[in-house]
């Protein structure tokens, strides 16, 4: 399981196992969506595509906030977006348990629909197969995506510089421990709503505010620390952020105090990291002010140099520490 | 929370640096005895805020790291069981036994359940009636209570379907076992609050006294840990031994006597083997002869296992405080997270596994 928790032991399994087989340019970025040009034979003209494919499969399929459906669109949508890409159209492939209720199949393609009109997008092909009761846990959707990348974008985990600025969208941790929450394994309750949005017309908005975005990133899985360990390899880079900067809900804080987790190791599915050059660091926050998904975004760091790729972290008190990846599924400790 | 975050205060850090920076004159070696109050030290950087001094060094009070291989030998003897749920608090899934760790286990299709209490295997024995539950009891004087009411309960709810294996470990004896060793350099004791808040702290006084250490029941928060810090070097630098608290808020010298009474109704004393330490006399619990019915050594007939320890591994010695991490040829190099020879390395308040995780390797 620790290889599906997207920290160090999923990195294995993609460098060992699949990008040695796969091996290609687009492939080796290992951005969270590939970036493509499509020419039309002898034409001058050509096109930057994004394209991406994510499956999903979460334990309770509804949770506070959102459910597998809404999931399904958002991640992949997210996905697109951070490359700056528009994206536009989205393919679904549905693996149905045999005995699920069809009503609880029919709320999630509602809400798969519902989350692609909030995006913009057409889910535009499908695929259905059934396997027998007990050979899957109720429904698992995978999706595809397709997006346009405006000329004159940029955006690479690779694209990281000495001197940017960390921003990041919002609060850290709602997603992950929303959805822990609505397991009831947990016996105890609390407030806390996933945070599962599509983040494309955010996106747009930093776009126009700011040119120079280098890097943008949604931090799902494995959650801040994991995704800017991630970028801080791609770029070849160290970062310093800051402890008292990164926002978190007192919520999620205590929850995560409760179960010996950590905020920044917690999943997220509407909160994006953006690695911007610092003279426009500034119109870029603003600009995320000013958007209901980027209210509470902050500026949590530095991309501080080149000769170590690391990331650290500033204590409240002054001392600094390493933050690493997630290394294998975060456990509840014992005491 | 907000209450929590007073114990963070960055003020506060500062004025316990500060005096403790006034009080210290000499070199001082000092144990913090829990794996919590380590990861509390490495993950705030508190050692880079104290006077050179003080040498810090790390305890055997990592309840995950100290369960011996042969237990986790016999848990997964007894996990890979058909018609058998075994469950177990989440950090004890990862650690290696001789021949894979319980998540392997459960990926070749034991059945092995991840719960937060003691008493939340009792409930998956009622409802399944038809399996056998057996729950990993693990753990310092501070899970020793609920584990004991979790036999307590099946019992009252007549539950012939669960049991324990236990691995109840003691922290008294440990630290006379480590005060009384050739090579000892303890100086002073951070006693582990959580352990304190259950058992008080009056078995310590006599511990202080015999070798002359001073011990102070410490919390886990910053300034907790600092504070301790302080009353120990006072001590020192006064050249006086005494058990003192400086973690009043939640512990009392008696402690929780209702926690303890339920401790001795279901556990007795005895002899213990602490993983890459070795056999520490009265270190341990086992549950009492009459109530033998609960115990699920026996029941699974899982008495002789003749485990493998990894040849590179120095967790003994790192539990004991005679080396750090850092000494360790294998760390960072055979001996990962992901790869852990040894339990310090895999649990969450083990000390390798802290200084891994928050960039100790040089």
């Amino acid at each position: 399981m620790g290889h599906g928790s997207g920290g160090r032991m999923s990195h294995e399994l993609i460098s060992k196992t699949f990008l040695a087989a796969f091996d290609n340019p687009a492939l080796k970025v290992r951005d969270d969506a590939a970036s493509v040009t499509i020419h039309e034979k002898d034409s001058p003209i050509s096109t930057r595509l994004a394209i991406s494919t994510d499956s999903h499969v979460v334990m309770p399929l509804f949770f506070p906030g959102g459910d597998i459906g809404r999931l399904a669109v958002c991640g992949t949508v997210n996905d697109i977006c951070m490359l700056g890409a528009i994206p536009q159209y989205l393919t679904a492939g549905f693996v149905l348990e045999e005995g699920l209720d069809v009503e609880i199949l029919r709320k999630v393609v509602a809400s798969m629909q519902a989350a692609a009109a909030q995006a913009n997008v057409q889910i535009i092909a499908g695929d259905t197969k059934v396997v027998q009761n007990g050979k899957a846990d109720g429904l698992y959707i995978n999706t595809a995506g397709i997006g346009m990348i405006p000329s004159g974008v940029n955006i690479s985990g690779a694209n990281a510089q000495p001197g940017d600025a960390i921003i990041v969208s919002g609060t850290l941790g709602d997603h992950g421990i929303a959805v822990l929450v609505a397991r009831g394994e947990l016996n105890f309750q609390a407030e806390i709503v996933s945070d599962v949005e599509p983040l494309n017309e955010l996106v747009a908005a930093m776009l126009e505010a700011a040119h120079d975005i280098h890097v943008l990133r949604d931090p799902t899985r494995g959650g801040l620390a994991t995704s800017l360990n991630e970028i801080a390899i791609q770029s070849q880079v160290s970062m310093l952020i800051d402890e008292k900067a990164i926002p978190v809900k007192p919520a999620v804080a205590a929850a995560c105090e409760m179960l010996g987790f950590d905020p920044l190791y917690v999943a997220n599915e509407g909160k994006l990291i953006a690695i911007v050059a610092q003279d426009q660091a500034d119109s870029l926050l603003t600009a995320m002010h000013n958007h209901p998904q980027g209210r509470d975004a902050a500026l949590i760091g530095i991309v501080t140099g080149k000769q170590e790729i690391e990331v650290r972290l500033k204590t409240a008190y002054g001392t600094t520490r390493v933050v690493d990846m997630l290394c294998g599924e975060m456990l509840p400790r014992i005491c | 929370m907000k209450y929590l975050d007073q114990y963070r205060d960055a003020g506060l850090v500062r004025g316990l640096v500060a005096e403790i920076r006034r009080t210290i004159t000499q070199p001082w070696v000092i144990m913090e005895i829990c794996g919590g109050q380590t990861h509390t030290i490495m993950k705030y950087g508190l050692d880079q805020l104290l006077p050179q001094e003080i040498e810090l060094v790390h305890g055997p009070g990592c309840p995950v790291c100290v369960t011996s291989l042969e237990k986790v030998d016999k848990a997964l003897a007894i996990a890979s069981q058909p018609g058998v749920i075994f469950t177990s608090y989440g950090d004890m899934l990862r650690v290696p036994g001789s021949t894979g760790d319980l998540f392997s286990v459960r990926a070749s299709g034991g059945q092995v359940r991840v719960v937060y209490s003691a008493l939340d295997a009792v409930k998956i024995a009622q409802e399944n009636p038809e399996q056998q539950v057996v729950f990993f009891a693990i753990g310092f004087e501070t899970t020793a209570p609920a584990n004991a009411m979790s036999v307590l309960q099946a019992q009252r709810l007549g539950l012939h379907n669960f049991s324990l294996l236990v691995s109840h470990v003691r922290v008294p004896p440990a630290m006379q076992a480590i005060l009384g060793s050739a090579g000892n350099r303890v100086q002073g004791f951070l006693a582990a609050g959580h352990v304190c808040t259950v058992m008080g702290y009056w078995e310590y006084s006599p511990i202080a006294e015999r070798y002359k250490v001073p011990i102070v029941v410490t919390g886990f928060e910053p300034a907790d840990i600092l504070q301790g810090i302080l009353y120990t070097v006072r001590e020192l630098e006064n050249g006086t031994h005494t058990a003192q608290n400086a973690y009043p808020r939640v512990v009392a010298y008696q402690g929780n006597q209702s926690a303890q009474k339920i401790i001795h109704q279901v556990f007795e004393e005895c002899d213990q083997n602490w993983r890459g330490i070795g056999s520490i006399p009265g270190s341990g619990w086992r549950l009492k002869p009459e109530l033998a019915a609960y115990d699920a050594e026996p029941r699974f007939q899982v008495g002789a296992i003749a485990p493998i320890e990894s040849p590179l591994c120095i967790s003994g010695k790192i539990l004991q405080g005679l080396q750090k991490p850092v000494d360790c040829p294998a760390f960072n190099i055979q001996c990962t997270p992901e790869h852990p020879l040894g339990a310090t390395m895999v649990s969450s308040e083990g000390t390798c596994a802290a200084y891994y995780r928050y960039g100790r390797s040089k």
